[in-house]
């Protein structure tokens, strides 16, 4: 590697920043650009939920104090980029200046999907991906008596749990019969439905939106439902996932699809451009219960790790892992190790389904015809990711897992040892030889009881 | 429940101003009998003469009644140090018994109606505040709108706060005579549990007690489904209120020593003084025990508690600093710097604590044993040094009124001798540590945001790596505050806890060699 090498990463994201840090750690001489109009300094966006609810401020949501990027030699560039040419390696920026590159690693993540609803352009209607966007719904959800949010998902929850603490009635339209019914199975997503409406969230399933009614001013003043009712609001939230943002890319020689079209090296068809995190999309999945664009936070940092290896010269592709994702619904934390899709052919899947009493806590296993683990999803308690990477790669037996699953629980001390109950479901549900766990005296003595 | 809660507002603002216009009460009359009963044999002839002009004067207010105490006292005083004879000059200070016996004030008269008119009305509007927060919503981490709060956020009601509590602190500590009413106030509460009239400490301790106890509630309020949070509040509640507060006081009623059972050296810096280690060997039986049993919590208790369970079994679940920090000021815990600099100069001052409290004790038993020959009374002049610069203005002023300033640890964090000590088994042979959940973090900033002792939890966290640190006083905040579940205190091996490699998991691309 030539010492003066230049590699510009554009957008500081997971993905990106990663890359960053992972190709410094690697490559010593190399130098190293990261743009961004979004902010100055990488933060993490799953966290701006929390800066809009008064847990923390912006600062505290920057990994990084402000001197470590200057003492890892990583260049910050504060300014959006407006086109590449990439014939000349040459990057133009929205202030008119310019700036070459070596290598460029495109790591623009997303942007809110609009469907071309009428109205989507109102004033106080939005999405909520960026900075800028968090901003804006401050902003846009001053004096507003009531806000509708529309598409069923991650962001739309979260976006339901910020208004919820400005006070403001929250109606939430579902397309699905579920909320996020896509991917959380039946019982799971009524679990999640439930403790919405117990937030007095008004959760209506099976209803789209039809169209956004305008106020004189153009800014909205209440929406129309494809069953004809009207809901007077002063905000809508679109959070029907989100799209590739890569519109500055399109009608260049650079390859794209939904997004940019990478290998498993995320390399795209012109040499030394690469794409990842958000914004990438595989020629195919990376494995059969993965998709062609990742917009999770983890498969961005992998992205990223990855990359960073391949920048400083290294011969790796891209070869995720078993599959986890984790999320929180309100009060009620998620975390999913392996495959649990939405449905399941029962022909070759068992599933085994354990709910505690109250409804906020659940556990479900996937087993194939053997009994072997395909993957969990857990709700309102934690479980081990190690514990589970392990059973997963090694296809243990589904009741060798459930008898060490007291190993596997990642709860804090003193809490309910709901594993035990779990435990004896399974047991009577599949017999077997699971031993059951006993409580153990501290658990006694502070009458855990599940 | 609003109504409720904004009652409670009102009636903890009337107790609070209530108590706060007190000192204003009363007028202070001096007589010679009164000069002759509160003073040491060796004084009273001379002090009933310096005071001599004041005598029949009544005072309407303390502020007179004190200037004209240190005008004539000081005269005398300053004649004496300006011709040197120096064994002649008076160094005790009599200012606060005089005043006190002094006072005719209606707080004297009824101490009760005023106890209930100004602690009592605090301690119940509090209560009526805590206890019905968070009431129709379902359990779960109730952190919203902290930093969008005045209070919380180093607003102008925090700053207020803090003021007021830095006030409240000097007085307390230098200018005790200025609150003579409110020791009057808890005179009958003192000589129910100890047969003893009140003093100034334990004025603070009815007070630090109650307010762990209500703020204690808020706890329970706040981090309702938390069991580990919940039992961690009842232990600090439990261990104040009867270590701390109940039992000492009983010890005197007894005819023991005051003893805090769990207050360990070198926090209890005085432990090895002189005149405590007279009190324990003049005591018999019970004084015997309370020397050996100290000695056993510095040299055994602490190493083998910590290395089974960390630093938290004494600072966040005992101790009563811990337990003020975790109750009182568990409202300004994501106020800590957790920058690195921060980091820096908290390792270089918390040790230097350290070794001033050893040098310090090291020097007064060698001096003890010595018969006082080695130093003589010089000692006393390191004792008054430590207690006036780490007992009063770092442990007290700094430590508690800097707790809407600069969160609620400053004093563990960057000055307790003993949190160092702790922190040292802790760094180097413990079980516990905090581990991560393998490739879950989101880098949110949640866990560092909230952690009271400014540890930057993510930094580890986002690595996969546990966390060890000599700092960690295991509140367990990190943990319940966690979107993802990522963070857990344990109790482990010792073995591999320390890993400088990390551990992400779920990425088969690259191998990162452990």
């Amino acid at each position: 590697m030539s010492s003066n090498r230049h590699v510009v990463i554009i957008g500081n994201g997971i993905a990106g920043i990663t890359c960053a840090r992972q190709l410094r750690k690697l490559d010593d001489s190399v130098r190293i650009t990261v743009i961004s109009g979004e902010s100055k300094y990488f933060f993490s966006r799953t966290a701006l939920m929390y800066v809009f609810m008064g847990h923390m401020k912006f600062e505290h949501t920057q990994p990084y104090e402000n001197w470590f990027w200057e003492k890892n030699r990583i260049e910050l560039k504060e300014d959006w980029v407006k086109k590449v040419d990439f014939s000349v390696k040459n990057l133009l920026f929205q202030s008119g200046e310019y700036m070459s590159y070596d290598d460029l690693v495109i790591a623009t993540g997303s942007k809110p999907n609009k469907f071309g609803w009428p109205g989507e352009d109102l004033q106080g209607v939005q999405g909520l991906y960026s900075k800028q966007d968090l901003e804006l719904m401050e902003e846009n959800t001053r004096d507003v008596q009531r806000a509708v949010i529309v598409g069923g998902g991650l962001i739309g929850i979260e976006m339901a749990e910020m208004l919820a603490y400005k006070k403001i009635p929250v109606t939430f339209l579902v397309r699905e019969a579920g909320f996020w019914s896509n991917i959380l199975p039946k019982e799971e997503s009524e679990l999640v439905g439930r403790h919405m409406r117990e937030h007095h969230i008004d959760l209506r399933l099976n209803e789209e939106l039809e169209e956004i009614i305008s106020d004189p001013n153009a800014r909205v003043k209440a929406i129309r439902t494809k069953s004809g009712e009207e809901i007077q609001c002063q905000f809508v939230g679109l959070t029907a996932g989100v799209t590739p943002n890569i519109d500055f890319l399109r009608n260049t020689e650079l390859e794209v699809n939904r997004g940019v079209k990478v290998d498993f090296g995320f390399q795209t068809n012109i040499p030394n451009v690469y794409a990842i995190g958000d914004c990438a999309e595989f020629h195919e999945a990376p494995a059969s219960d993965r998709k062609q664009v990742e917009q999770v936070w983890y498969t961005g940092r992998m992205h990223g790790e990855t990359l960073g290896y391949i920048l400083s010269g290294k011969k790796v592709t891209y070869k995720p892992g078993v599959w986890f994702n984790s999320a929180k619904f309100l009060d009620i934390e998620y975390q999913t190790y392996g495959t649990v899709p939405a449905k399941w052919d029962t022909e070759n899947v068992k599933s085994f389904y354990w709910e505690h009493s109250g409804g906020e806590v659940a556990f479900r296993m996937l087993m194939d015809l053997e009994g072997k683990i395909l993957g969990v999803n857990n709700f309102g308690f934690r479980l081990r990711h190690e514990f589970f990477d392990q059973a997963i790669k090694e296809k243990w037996d589904g009741s060798k897992v459930i008898s060490k699953l007291d190993k596997a629980n990642f709860d804090p001390e003193f809490f309910a040892p709901y594993y035990i109950e779990i435990q004896k479901a399974f047991k009577s549900q599949f017999g077997g030889d699971i031993k059951v766990s006993k409580k153990t005296f501290i658990q006694k003595l502070f009458g855990a009881s599940v | 429940m609003k109504i409720i809660q904004s009652i409670g507002v009102g009636l903890f603002l009337i107790g609070l101003a209530i108590f706060t216009v007190m000192p204003f009460l009363g007028n202070y009359t001096l007589s010679e009998e009164l000069v002759l009963a509160n003073t040491k044999d060796i004084h009273q002839e001379k002090m009933a003469e310096i005071l001599k002009p004041m005598y029949g004067e009544t005072y309407a207010s303390n502020f007179s009644f004190i200037s004209a105490f240190n005008e004539n006292f000081s005269a005398y005083n300053d004649a004496l140090k300006e011709e040197s004879k120096w064994d002649e000059v008076i160094w005790d200070d009599y200012s606060f018994p005089l005043t006190q016996s002094s006072l005719s004030s209606p707080v004297r008269d009824n101490p009760w109606l005023f106890f209930g008119l100004s602690i009592g009305l605090a301690v119940l509007g509090g209560l009526m505040y805590n206890l019905p927060k968070h009431q129709d919503e379902p359990a779960g981490v109730k952190n919203n709108g902290i930093f969008h709060s005045s209070m919380k956020n180093r607003g102008w009601m925090g700053m207020i706060t803090g003021a007021y509590l830095i006030l409240f602190y000097i007085i307390l500590y230098w200018f005790p005579a200025y609150i003579v009413n409110q020791v009057w106030m808890v005179t009958p509460l003192s000589m129910i549990l100890s047969g003893n009239p009140a003093s100034q400490w334990f004025l603070y301790g009815t007070i630090y007690t109650l307010a762990i106890i209500v703020m204690g509630v808020r706890m329970f309020r706040k981090y309702r489904g938390n069991k580990y949070q919940q039992l961690r509040t009842a232990s600090v509640m439990f261990f104040q209120t009867a270590f701390a507060f109940l039992i000492p006081e009983i010890l005197v009623l007894l005819n023991q020593p005051y003893f805090d059972f769990k207050n360990i050296w070198p926090l209890d810096y005085d432990f090895f003084y002189d005149y405590q280690i007279e009190t324990f060997l003049s005591s018999g039986g019970v004084g015997m025990f309370m020397l050996i049993w100290g000695i056993l919590l510095i040299v055994i208790g602490v190493p083998t508690f910590t290395y089974f369970f960390g630093k938290r079994w004494y600072c966040s679940w005992v101790c009563g600093c811990g337990g003020l920090a975790e109750t009182v000021g568990d409202p300004y815990r994501q106020l800590s710097d957790k920058s690195l600099k921060a980091w820096k100069y908290e390792r270089v001052i918390v040790h230097s604590v350290l070794v001033l409290a050893v040098v310090m004790t090291a020097l007064t038993i060698a001096n003890y044993f010595s018969g006082f020959a080695l130093l003589e009374n010089a000692t006393n002049q390191l004792h008054s040094f430590y207690g006036f610069a780490i007992g009063s203005v770092f442990a007290g002023v700094v430590g508690t009124g800097f707790y809407p300033f600069m969160g609620n640890r400053v004093w563990c964090r960057f000055g307790c001798p003993l949190a160092a000590y702790l922190g040292l088994v802790q760094r180097f042979k413990s079980r516990f540590r905090i581990t991560t959940n393998g490739g879950q973090c989101i880098s949110c900033g949640n866990c560092s945001t909230h952690c009271e002792m400014g540890i930057d939890v993510r930094w580890y966290a986002q690595r996969g790596q546990e966390i060890v640190r000599a700092s960690c006083v295991g509140c367990g905040v990190c943990s319940s505050v966690c979107p993802r579940g990522v963070l857990k205190l344990e109790n482990g091996s010792t073995e591999n806890r320390i890993n400088e490699m990390p551990i992400i998991i779920g990425n088969d691309s690259i191998k990162i060699n452990a």
